[in-house]
């Protein structure tokens, strides 16, 4: 079986124009898609938690440590030197990836928590200095907005913030279809507003936020803008000179690259009026025994020696996103979304949270089957070899908002297909067999 | 059939007809025990009568294996005396967490056996214990309690 084609409206560019990819070809590159779980061949749908390595990354990663491994930005010696080179060459990749102007507005962080983090604590490390540029400075009465549909790792640190300087944290309610209420944008965003801080693609619900409205508003007062692009980012082309986003924080396990690298985007002139964070080594212009000053960004982000093979496979990762297309991806998961919304809709007793329609998501869609519990159905799945997500997803507020405790969440790639999501499908009546 | 390692039929009958289920008057200690990883909770009260625990009461939203493990636990220690019904906790906190090396004691934990299987689970040993550990708790406590007390 193969996906339904979009129908286009005459006069829109075409099915035919838009790029495609071969996902024969693709999965072929990915060697654990060829093992077995339980007796089947694996079906992988769980990217949004952290998605799979093509052979290129394990092998630029593998080739770094046997042929140009030593430390970065220190080194006179010739390995030093490579390394330095395919570590900052990683930065450059990324920076082209999203569009950004220069790599200097790239600091690699540990994740896309550890990005957000950072620049909430310059925030408040900027709070406690009179002197320090006043977009950074937050006290009493100043407030930050999220949304209900975040991820923990954009609330908490927010909320932490907020407790540090007195300001208040306010949010964006959603509507029953998963999607932003942005009724009240002009109230919310006001001009007590010094930062907005949402996602672009929701990890739980699959929305992708529109962000113009938002953004104009938040041009009118004045407020910082950052977009959560954990789910975006591998998933669609990105510009962030086209967003306007001041901050952009996303994590590389997610776009096919290791666990242990993520990435804060930031405008150049914000980055340089950030104070440091972390201290250690690197991240110095001169330390004496009484006072220290800092290295311009990104090195001022980037204390002690850091995840430097995790950087290149990263830009192993970009080079094989770009190589197969982001428009391609996007198409493909378009279509893959289509399918997998319509094919879940048919089994008796699923209700599908967020939105029901492939228009402004992306490909992760989460359920609840029949009242079942998602462990157990989690449980069911995984012995006919489908893995999935469930659980709140570090998305707590939203499960909330819809009166469930947990959720099953499927999220698809570039490398999934519709037969996987028949896999899925046969292994849900499964499921309600055994808790008939 | 893996799952059927897990989803024993006993289990599954647990989970659809919970024995005791409900939070009932009189009670010494209720306790509020939480699986932070899934959301899974359980409120649980503990009733003792001199040497012997009364009433095992509880209410509580989670999967079957923790739903079903609850029901279990209200039959196997209501009735009992605390030092049975702790020792009866050990066996089955030792049986879970063995990764199937305990040869499950059926005299002792009865339809409690069914969840050795679970051993091979370790994302689900969790929810088997939710309600066990709870019931620790709030025993620990009534006992602590009723000594203070005297």
């Amino acid at each position: 079986m193969t996906a339904t084609p979009i129908v286009i409206p005459a006069g829109m560019p075409q099915y035919d124009d838009i790029p495609r990819l071969d996902v024969a070809r693709i999965r072929a590159d990915f060697p654990l898609l060829e093992r077995e779980v339980n007796g089947h061949r694996v079906v992988y749908l769980d990217s949004g938690n952290t998605s799979q390595k093509p052979r290129s990354v394990i092998e630029a990663m593998t080739e770094h440590y046997e042929r140009h491994n030593a430390n970065v930005a220190r080194s006179v010696h010739t390995l030093g030197t490579e390394s330095t080179a395919a570590y900052e060459g990683a930065r450059q990749k990324v920076a082209t990836f999203i569009g950004a102007s220069s790599a200097e507005e790239i600091v690699f962080t540990k994740n896309a928590t550890e990005a957000i983090n950072l620049v909430a604590y310059a925030i408040g490390n900027a709070s406690l200095n009179p002197k320090a540029d006043p977009r950074l400075r937050l006290g009493p009465g100043d407030e930050i907005v999220v949304s209900e549909m975040e991820h923990h790792a954009n609330i908490v640190p927010w909320q932490l913030l907020c407790e540090r300087t007195g300001a208040t944290l306010r949010w964006f309610s959603l509507t029953e279809q998963g999607r932003l209420d942005e009724s009240n944008v002009d109230e919310l965003i006001n001009e007590r507003t010094k930062l907005v801080s949402i996602v672009l693609v929701s990890n739980i619900l699959g929305t992708a936020n529109a962000t113009s409205r938002i953004h104009d508003r938040i041009r009118e007062v004045g407020a910082l803008f950052m977009l959560d692009g954990s789910q975006a980012v591998p998933h669609r082309p990105m510009d962030v000179v086209d967003y306007d986003v001041d901050f952009l924080a996303f994590t590389g396990h997610k776009m096919l690259g290791p666990t242990g690298i993520g990435v804060l985007y930031g405008k150049a002139d914000l980055l340089a009026a950030m104070p440091p964070v972390l201290g250690g080594g690197s991240m110095i212009e001169t330390v004496t025994m009484q006072r220290s000053t800092f290295a311009p960004p990104p090195a001022r982000f980037e204390a002690g020696t850091p995840p430097i093979v995790e950087a290149v496979g990263l830009g192993a990762a970009v080079d094989y996103l770009t190589a197969v297309g982001m428009e391609a991806i996007a198409w493909h998961e378009k279509e893959l979304t289509a399918y997998a919304l319509e094919a879940l809709a048919s089994v008796p007793g699923l209700r599908i949270f967020g939105p029901p329609t492939p228009v402004g998501r992306g490909a992760t869609i989460s359920f609840d089957l029949a009242g079942i519990h998602p462990h157990d159905v989690g449980q069911i799945l995984d012995g006919e070899g489908v893995q999935v997500r469930v659980g709140h997803h570090c998305a707590r507020p939203t499960c909330v908002r819809f009166g469930v405790p947990a959720m099953t969440r499927v999220s698809l790639y570039l490398y999934n297909t519709a037969e996987e999501i028949d896999a899925l499908v046969r292994a849900l009546e499964r499921t309600r067999e055994v808790f008939a | 059939m893996q799952f059927d390692q897990l989803y024993q039929e006993i289990i599954l009958d647990h989970y659809k007809k919970p024995r005791g289920r409900g939070l009932r008057e009189p009670f010494d200690v209720e306790v509020r025990h939480v699986n932070p990883t899934c959301g899974d909770e359980v409120d649980l009260r503990v009733r003792l009568d001199g040497e012997k625990v009364a009433d095992v009461s509880y209410e509580g939203m989670g999967c079957s294996i923790s739903q079903a493990s609850a029901s279990v636990l209200h039959e196997l220690v209501t009735g009992k005396t605390v030092t049975e019904a702790l020792s009866r906790v050990d066996a089955f906190v030792a049986m879970v967490g063995s990764r199937g090396l305990v040869e499950p004691d059926e005299e002792l934990l009865e339809d409690g056996v069914a969840f050795a299987g679970v051993a091979k689970y370790p994302a689900r040993v969790k929810c088997a214990l939710l309600s066990w550990m709870a019931f620790k708790d709030a025993t620990a406590q009534a006992v602590a309690g009723e000594g203070a007390s005297r």
